[in-house]
């Protein structure tokens, strides 16, 4: 893990050595600048040392979270302006992961259940065809019959300035509340189920919805009385696209990799047995056959979360949603190499971060290997 | 006068085992060519796998058609994909016309011809690509496979590593570094998977041949390592890497048409920078409009990725018979 980061860092600063040029080139080309202060700024940046030397500096920058200063939004540093764009991208990249999970496993264990019908097949057709799009060429199509045909939502952009421009707070802000708000929520909703299932017996799970909704409401009300209620709702809205439209491409690698998985649990002979013993069809396939499916599904998650990363790098630059994905690719229009580096970093830490959930979450589900 | 030796090679035997390899050989062909046709059979009965090889014949015709209508029928100075211009039209964009069955491009070169243009691009980077990826993913499968241990656990750990990159985003950063051009567009996309999950994949396979009888046999009647790997366990893995080969396509395909949709590939042209001009020049937002820009070139990508796809999954229910659909 650490040993990964550690080569993902290696391997950003060996790429940027085996360019043409260094750093300093962006400064240095300056025809204005006499020798000697050319040969100043390349000091400055450790350029004149040997290249073992400057790879040691590099790494001792990196984990201390220097990551340089940013060309093209000078002078602010790199981590200062990745600590801004961050939170954005990893909303949209939750929020469409999940959802995509959640709709790939429903359908794709619905379609394994019901073999040979017309519905699998066009599902299936939809889903490759769906998994294979153009992304780029499905976001503007989406683009086009949301937001220019129909008008329900915003173009791009994070946020309307006609909306913000009496605001007297930051975006930065409401969006920090935003996401505190909705993290409350999940934890909220998680503890309801947790308590749910300690006392599973005494009450109806029917209780959890209306409670979990009551939740919902009381943070809905709390923002709509807070007088930045307005400002959080345009935000929402210029959201809703970009994460429809990434759940709408990855939701379909799930979908088919369930529905193999499917095929080949429903041959077991516990699901048979459950089958025997009269159990509805239902909860055959949802506890017997479809918890069982579930784990190859859980394992390849770390592909398709590898898939929704670079989505969203593609997402992010057709809908100009100021994320990490869309500053990377400004950055490298630009050739600021510092948030270049600052950008793939963090991008391969998310990537990171994702494999190691992907394989806490499947000790989690597989009983089998926490008791070894 | 010297003794005959025994066991010594005569000439005659050398003719023997000349013509016994011959045999050898041609008896493992006509049994490669029985499991083809047997594999084929399976293939063309599943539906996906007609559609598949449909698509992919269609598109392999268009990347032929393109050299030949350039020759004979299509005059370069208006026709050429990347330099022509279309001197008729008062206005580009034109629409489709008859002598532009696609129309022209806002800078009045010919659709269809770009697009057929492109597609022999798509198909050199494809399975250029795919046979680096195949040829490192089975080399390295087998060898970890066979020999275990450390080597095994380096080239695992490595296959970790190549699976949590981000390949688009790692391929925008080399963009920026160095001028990508298409081959070495398809050199990393085949390293990043050829050491990435099809190495994983073809090892898992490796590792349940290499306990075969066969495997034992080989080593007993004095197989090197290398006869072994090369001779015993890789022709055993090349179904499934043909497989993988597929997909391998598809992903290369797609990575290229992102990144010069993105204009940050050095080619002359393909349908992601069809794509490209058309979004440059506004015209996207003209939707309907202007189809003919955006259309064939985005759906010859969705197109061909999932033709290459299915086909993929074809082979799957070729190479596991689990898979097969049953009638029952």
């Amino acid at each position: 893990m650490v040993l990964t980061l550690f080569l993902i860092i290696t391997l950003t600063f060996f790429l940027v050595e085996a360019q043409p040029g260094d750093y300093a080139s962006f400064y240095v080309l300056n025809p204005d600048l006499p020798p000697e202060v050319k040969d100043q700024i390349r000091a400055a940046f450790g350029l004149d040392r040997p290249v073992w030397q400057q790879y040691l500096i590099h790494l001792k920058n990196t984990v201390t979270g220097n990551l340089g200063v940013s060309f093209g939004n000078y002078p602010r540093p790199v981590i200062d302006v990745l600590a801004e764009r961050v939170p954005r991208t990893l909303v949209l990249f939750l929020t469409a992961t999940a959802v995509s999970f959640y709709i790939g496993f429903f359908l794709g264990k619905a379609i394994a259940w019901r073999r040979g019908g017309l519905f699998e097949y066009a599902t299936t057709i939809s889903g490759a065809v769906l998994f294979t799009a153009f992304t780029p060429a499905f976001a503007l199509m989406m683009i086009w019959v949301f937001a220019f045909k129909l008008g329900w939502f915003p173009v791009g952009k994070f946020l309307d300035p006609l909306v913000w421009r009496g605001a007297d707070v930051s975006a930065n802000y409401v969006f920090g509340n935003m996401l505190l708000s909705a993290g409350a929520f999940i934890v909220f909703a998680l503890l309801v189920m947790l308590l749910l299932k300690r006392f599973g017996r005494a009450v109806p799970s029917v209780v959890a919805l209306p409670i979990v909704l009551g939740g919902a409401a009381v943070i809905v009300a709390a923002w709509a009385i807070s007088g930045i209620g307005g400002l959080a709702l345009d935000i929402v809205k210029h959201m809703v696209l970009p994460v429809a439209t990434l759940t709408l491409i990855s939701f379909a690698g799930t979908m088919l990799l369930t529905r193999n998985s499917m095929l080949e649990t429903i041959r077991e002979d516990y699901v048979m047995a459950a089958r025997a013993k009269g159990l509805p069809d239902k909860q055959v396939r949802d506890r017997h056959a479809a918890r069982n499916a579930m784990l190859p599904v859980v394992t390849s998650l770390v592909y398709s979360l590898i898939f929704a990363i670079d989505g969203s790098v593609i997402i992010e630059s057709v809908f100009s949603w100021p994320g990490t994905g869309l500053t990377l690719l400004q950055a490298v229009r630009s050739e600021d190499l510092p948030l270049v580096m600052g950008a793939i970093l963090f991008i391969g830490v998310l990537s990171l971060l994702a494999h190691v959930v992907v394989d806490v979450l499947y000790v989690y589900l597989d009983p089998r290997i926490r008791y070894q | 006068m010297t003794t005959p030796e025994p066991f010594g090679p005569t000439p005659e035997i050398a003719v023997d085992a000349g013509s016994r390899r011959l045999r050898f050989v041609l008896a493992r062909l006509r049994l490669v060519w029985r499991s083809f046709r047997s594999g084929g059979g399976t293939f063309l009965e599943s539906q996906m796998g007609r559609l598949s090889l449909f698509i992919i014949i269609v598109y392999a015709l268009m990347a032929v058609a393109h050299p030949i209508l350039m020759a004979s029928v299509w005059d370069p100075a208006t026709y050429d994909p990347v330099t022509g211009y279309s001197f008729d039209q008062v206005e580009q964009p034109a629409p489709p016309s008859w002598k532009h069955p696609l129309g022209t491009d806002p800078l009045g070169r010919d659709v269809l011809s770009q697009l057929l243009y492109s597609t022999r691009s798509e198909f050199v980077l494809g399975i250029t690509a795919a046979l680096v990826t195949v040829t490192i993913a089975t080399f390295v499968g087998a060898v970890a496979a066979y020999y275990g241990r450390v080597v095994d656990a380096f080239f695992m750990r490595l296959a970790d590593l190549m699976i949590a990159l981000p390949a688009i985003s790692l391929l925008i950063v080399l963009s920026a570094l160095f001028p990508l051009n298409l081959f070495y567009l398809a050199l990393i996309i085949g390293v990043l998977s050829g050491f990435g999950g099809t190495a994983i994949i073809l090892k898992s396979q490796a590792l349940s041949i290499k306990v075969k009888p066969f495997i034992e046999a080989a080593r007993v009647a004095g197989g090197g390592h290398f006869h072994i790997i090369f001779v015993h366990i890789i022709p055993h893995l090349l179904p499934l890497a043909l497989l993988y080969m597929m997909f391998t396509v598809t992903s290369a395909i797609f990575a290229e048409a992102v990144l010069s949709f993105l204009g940050l590939l050095d080619l002359r042209m393909s349908w992601g920078i069809m794509i490209h001009t058309a979004n440059t020049g506004g015209y996207l937002l003209g939707g309907t409009r202007y189809w003919w820009l955006i259309v064939p070139a985005g759906a010859s990508i969705t197109l061909l990725c999932s033709a290459f796809y299915l086909a993929g999954r074809a082979l799957d229910e070729v190479v596991n018979p689990r898979l097969r659909q049953r009638n029952d």
